[in-house]
């Protein structure tokens, strides 16, 4: 559970692996590696992105993975690839930052649920267990107050976080983990919390996907890399545009349905 | 127009029903009418589910006396519908649901109005397969393909596989048409005693990954495609999809069709193979398909505001896959609306699945009421981009641009409820 930041940055490209987008990909989990690669070209730092499918060798010296969310069958699938190669364990044992959404996070906590609700050992890269609850799946706007995220350089204020939840578990955070932030809208982990990060392994349940909305949490975990002297400020006039109306929207819970006659009509 | 729609006028045929049935007909067409009259769209399904509660096997007596062909997918199901009524429409009378009401009410309504030996063409939702081909006995089905759509309220695509090849098991057609580069769709067909495989070149493949047999990895290597544990494999085809055509039966169908796009090539293909194995003629089939300019206000060119613009629909990545095929290389400006309301799912995270970076200098402006989602996938895609709160604004700021051309139609590319916006605004279905 280190977190020493890489040295010598300038001399090579930050390297960012997408994990199994072919079995965890299901929410427009791609996003959040388009987010991070232009977030970095944007301010002239180098950046190399490689998706590894299922099957293929998971590389352990890359500085940052993304795992997404999938469904119940994919997701068994690829704990069982993940524990295998044992790639992942030795980067984040040498650093690497993770973030894991959705199912990701379920399965790199200690156990989740698979389809029929029996719990799997997870990789235990999170301090987390998730469990299968009785009640209907969380689907919706999911937003929290004031989020931070302790990095190598100290705490980061992120802002609200927002974004779309769809998921079954519950996420029970363990003692050596902490909350991204608490839940205003929405269900998040289950407990009034919401994310989970243990070291350098950060896992939430927004999607939308997760970095799209919430710029300040991409910058984080690539400062996290890189370093505070080259995140330069960048101006986000359509992202504030869309942090303003889906805040507002997630108040006003669109979800509990707007649907109008004509709707129902045109469906059906 | 060759098929007949639900929106028949309500004189009747003569039909052999029971007293019962003859009685929820009747009353789902005055519900229907009394739907109509207060605006409340064309009162088909309200006017079904009605007849429905009146008498639940009313669709088994609607189908008892005539042949029936079901088509359903994720993409392509009403296009489909619309090309097979026409093909089939060239040497019988044919009745179909083509305008969309695609569960049971919907296509009681449509039926209830037809004469009772009518060939009857129906679109099915993916997830009404199972019923409908129960209640109908359907003797053909074409299952095009299925992808993500609509995660927040649809089922995982692999549930649909199952339930589709279950349905086929449990109601055997004489004959089903299949999409062979689809193994989701392969693996459903398969359960089937007869099947006309079809190599569609499908080229979206991300929600298939998975075997849908037995978990295991599937291998898409030059155009085919395999599975890495089991022995699920793509079936030898009886008819392609090339690109200069439709090849079956040993003859090409050259395109160009009527409607756009390597996609319609595919439902074109379908639509062929289906009225083949219903006894049409091939060459008078694919005569007709020409009359089919649009589908439901799908590729309709309009005039509007003083602008021309061309109305397309596309609605989950596999659909923008193949839309986006229609959108590069022309330099003129375009509309991209997306809206997420309950028919289009609520969840648009879909949008970062799709190449919109095919568009190339393009200038897009964005609209609907999910302008601003796709304004951050735009300037993450590097893409030139504005934002606009109607289409009448969107075609305000095209006229002003340099690269705005007088001379083709300004494309207007939305998923559902936004094109049903857009469709209305034109004057709606013709
Ligand atoms: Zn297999």
């Amino acid at each position: 559970m280190t977190s020493t930041p890489p040295t010598n940055r300038a001399e090579s490209a930050v390297r960012i692996v997408s994990l199994y987008p072919d079995l965890l990909g299901t929410y427009g989990d791609g996003g959040n590696a388009l987010v991070l690669s232009r977030r970095l070209e944007w301010r002239g730092i180098e950046v190399e992105h490689i998706s590894v499918d299922a099957g293929a060798p998971v590389p352990d010296s890359a500085d940052l993975y993304l795992v997404g969310g999938g469904e119940d069958g994919p997701q068994v699938q690829a704990t069982r690839e993940l524990d295998q190669s044992q790639g992942l364990h030795r980067a984040v044992d040498k650093g690497a930052v993770v973030l894991a959404v959705c199912a990701g996070m379920q399965i790199l906590g200690h156990t989740f649920p698979d389809a029929t609700g029996t719990s799997r050992s997870g990789l235990g890269l999170l301090d987390c267990e998730t469990v299968r609850v009785d009640r209907p799946r969380a689907v919706g706007e999911l937003l929290t107050t004031n989020a931070r995220l302790t990095t190598a350089h100290g705490v980061v204020e992120l802002g609200q976080l927002t974004g779309f939840e769809n998921h079954a578990g519950r996420t029970i955070p363990g003692p050596t983990s902490v909350s991204l932030g608490a839940v205003e809208v929405g269900e998040g982990n289950g407990d009034g919390s919401e994310g989970v990060v243990t070291g350098t392994v950060v896992g939430t349940y927004l999607h939308g996907p997760a970095l799209a909305r919430n710029p300040r949490l991409a910058d984080a975990l690539l400062e996290w890399i890189v370093g505070p002297a080259v995140m330069i400020p960048l101006h986000d006039p359509d992202v504030d545009a869309l942090r303003t109306e889906r805040i507002a929207a997630a108040r006003d819970h669109e979800l509990a349905p707007r649907r109008s006659w004509r709707d129902i009509l045109r469906r059906s | 127009m060759t098929a007949s729609s639900a929106s028949v006028p309500a004189t009747g045929p003569a039909m052999k029903l029971r007293p019962r049935a003859r009685l929820a007909v009747a009353a789902g067409r005055i519900v229907a009418w009394a739907s109509r009259v207060v605006h409340f769209g064309t009162g088909s399904v309200i006017g079904g589910r009605v007849s429905l509660l009146i008498d639940k096997n009313l669709l088994a007596e609607l189908t008892a006396s005539r042949d029936v062909a079901i088509v359903s997918a994720t993409n392509g199901k009403t296009t489909t519908t619309k090309l097979l009524s026409t093909a089939l429409g060239s040497n019988r009378p044919v009745v179909s649901n083509w305008l969309g009401a695609n569960m049971t009410p919907g296509i009681v309504a449509a039926l209830a109005s037809a004469n009772p030996t009518d060939t009857a063409v129906l679109e099915v939702d993916e997830r009404w397969v199972d019923p409908v081909l129960r209640a109908t006995n359907a003797n053909t089905v074409v299952l095009l393909n299925l992808s993500r759509d609509q995660l927040d309220r649809t089922q995982e695509v692999r549930k649909l596989a199952e339930q589709w090849r279950s349905a086929l098991t449990a109601t055997p057609p004489n004959v089903v048409l299949a999409n062979a580069d689809d193994p989701l769709v392969t693996w459903a067909a398969l359960a089937a005693p007869n099947v006309i495989w079809i190599a569609t070149g499908q080229e979206w493949t991300a929600d298939a990954s998975g075997c849908p047999a037995c978990s295991g990895r599937i291998d898409f290597v030059d155009g085919s495609w395999a599975c890495t544990s089991c022995d699920l494999q793509k079936p030898t085809i009886d008819v392609a999809v090339t690109e200069d055509g439709i090849s079956l039966q040993g003859k090409i169908f050259r395109a160009p069709l009527a409607l756009p796009g390597r996609v319609n090539r595919v439902n074109a293909a379908f639509a062929l193979a289906a009225s083949s194995a219903l006894g049409a003629d091939l060459n008078q089939a694919f005569d007709a398909l020409d009359d089919v300019t649009e589908v439901a206000g799908r590729y309709r060119v309009a005039t509007f505001n003083g602008t021309n613009i061309r109305l397309l629909l596309a609605k989950n990545p596999a659909g923008w896959h193949e839309a986006l095929e229609l959108l590069e290389g022309p330099s003129t400006p375009l509309v991209i609306a997306i809206n997420a309301r309950i028919a289009d799912g609520h969840d648009p995270s879909w949008l970062w699945d799709v190449a919109y970076e095919r568009v190339g200098d393009r200038l897009v402006i964005a609209i609907g009421e999910r302008r601003h989602d796709l304004a951050v996938r735009f300037r993450y895609g590097n893409i030139n981009h504005s934002v606009a709160d109607s289409l009448e604004d969107a075609l305000a700021l095209i006229r002003q641009s340099p690269d705005f051309d007088t001379s083709v139609p300004i494309d207007v590319a939305s998923n559902y409820t936004a094109f049903q916006d857009h469709l209305e605004k034109v004057g709606g279905v013709l």
